[in-house]
């Protein structure tokens, strides 16, 4: 039997950055997920040290500003594009301006200065990752992914999806579980 | 952050003009690379298998070559711990709906019909470049990890 797993990223992470953190010593507090408060001054050293134990887990500790900022851009992104209501979605820059206390122009320049691409591409991005989400655990229709996803359409939602990976959903799911019975097949062996 | 960081690109590709092509439209781009190229299949799987050689971010594999095609050297790849992380792009100049569902089944991320002209070709590496950086930073699932351009 094989099973499929899903996860709490956020719940991992937390677990693992309370682990490491603990290891150290070092006063801090966990504001979120992605926020800690270290109330001291990190020697070099030992910043440089705990970064690279981080990096090894897939963990970057950033620091200036802007970096921040885009951070905080792309964790607003993956949020709405989780939430299901049409008035939010409707209106993407208006909920960031205001989740992140600046001007819609102000952060569409860092994100674009800082990444080499727009805020909009990134929340069709992380759309289309969502549905590739959804799409392999095999649970729901085209139809209903469209309408989580709030597409106008299923057929809006098939043509964002093939503007962006080149494929139809059909013929990526096709994709998706033959490799997926390949890996198996492989594993057997 | 982008901005900083520098991608290593490896380019496997036996036609010069081509290589010459693809050395261009990466020096035309914002993102800073850093480009090797190998000559055939044989000569590629030497350097990936070299413990000193830093795995490159992404490989450019032109599906054909003399000794060893693209197709045989994506199998190996892929039966290879250690560079299961890399991002394999496929190119070729054919369209062929076969060539193209195969190299996908065998593991590849990124299929690329060369487009015949530069600009084009400029378009589509930044655009390779840029979601392949998302796929690197932003916690997205590489399995899902699937582009035809």
């Amino acid at each position: 039997m094989i099973y499929y797993l899903k996860y709490d990223v956020q719940a991992i992470c937390k677990r693992l950055i309370q682990e490491q953190l603990n290891n150290t010593g070092v006063n801090y507090c966990l504001l979120n997920a992605n926020e800690v408060d270290i109330n001291q001054s990190l020697p070099k050293d030992f910043f440089n040290n705990l970064n690279s134990v981080l990096t090894t887990l897939g963990i970057e500790m950033v620091s200036t500003q802007k970096s921040i900022l885009v951070l905080k851009i792309k964790e607003a992104v993956v949020d709405l594009v989780k939430v299901e209501d049409k008035a939010i979605l409707s209106k993407t820059s208006h909920y960031l301006a205001k989740r992140l206390n600046h001007s819609y122009r102000y952060l569409s320049g860092v994100f674009s200065q800082e990444t080499y691409t727009t805020i909009e591409n990134y929340i069709i991005l992380q759309r289309v990752e969502r549905a590739k989400e959804m799409i392999s655990t095999d649970e729901l229709t085209f139809t209903e992914i469209a309408w989580k996803l709030n597409y106008s359409s299923v057929g809006h939602f098939s043509m964002q999806f093939k503007n962006t990976t080149g494929f139809t959903p059909t013929f990526f799911k096709k994709l998706i579980m033959q490799r997926r019975a390949n890996a198996v097949l492989s594993a057997l062996k | 952050m982008i901005k900083n960081e520098i991608i290593l690109v490896l380019l496997a590709d036996d036609d010069k003009d081509d290589c010459a092509d693809f050395i261009e439209a990466f020096e035309s781009l914002k993102i800073k690379t850093v480009v090797t190229t190998v000559k055939n299949g044989i000569d590629l799987m030497k350097y990936l298998t070299d413990p000193s050689v830093q795995i490159p971010h992404l490989l450019f594999l032109d599906l054909n070559m003399p000794k060893k095609s693209g197709l045989d050297c994506l199998v190996e790849i892929k039966q290879i711990e250690k560079l299961k992380d890399m991002t394999v792009v496929i190119y070729s100049t054919s369209s062929a709906e076969k060539d193209m569902e195969d190299t996908f089944l065998k593991g590849a991320n990124v299929y690329l019909k060369k487009p015949a002209h530069l600009t084009v070709l400029k378009k589509l590496l930044s655009h390779i470049l840029t979601i392949n950086w998302q796929y690197h930073t932003a916690a997205l699932n590489r399995d899902n990890f699937l582009l035809r351009l």
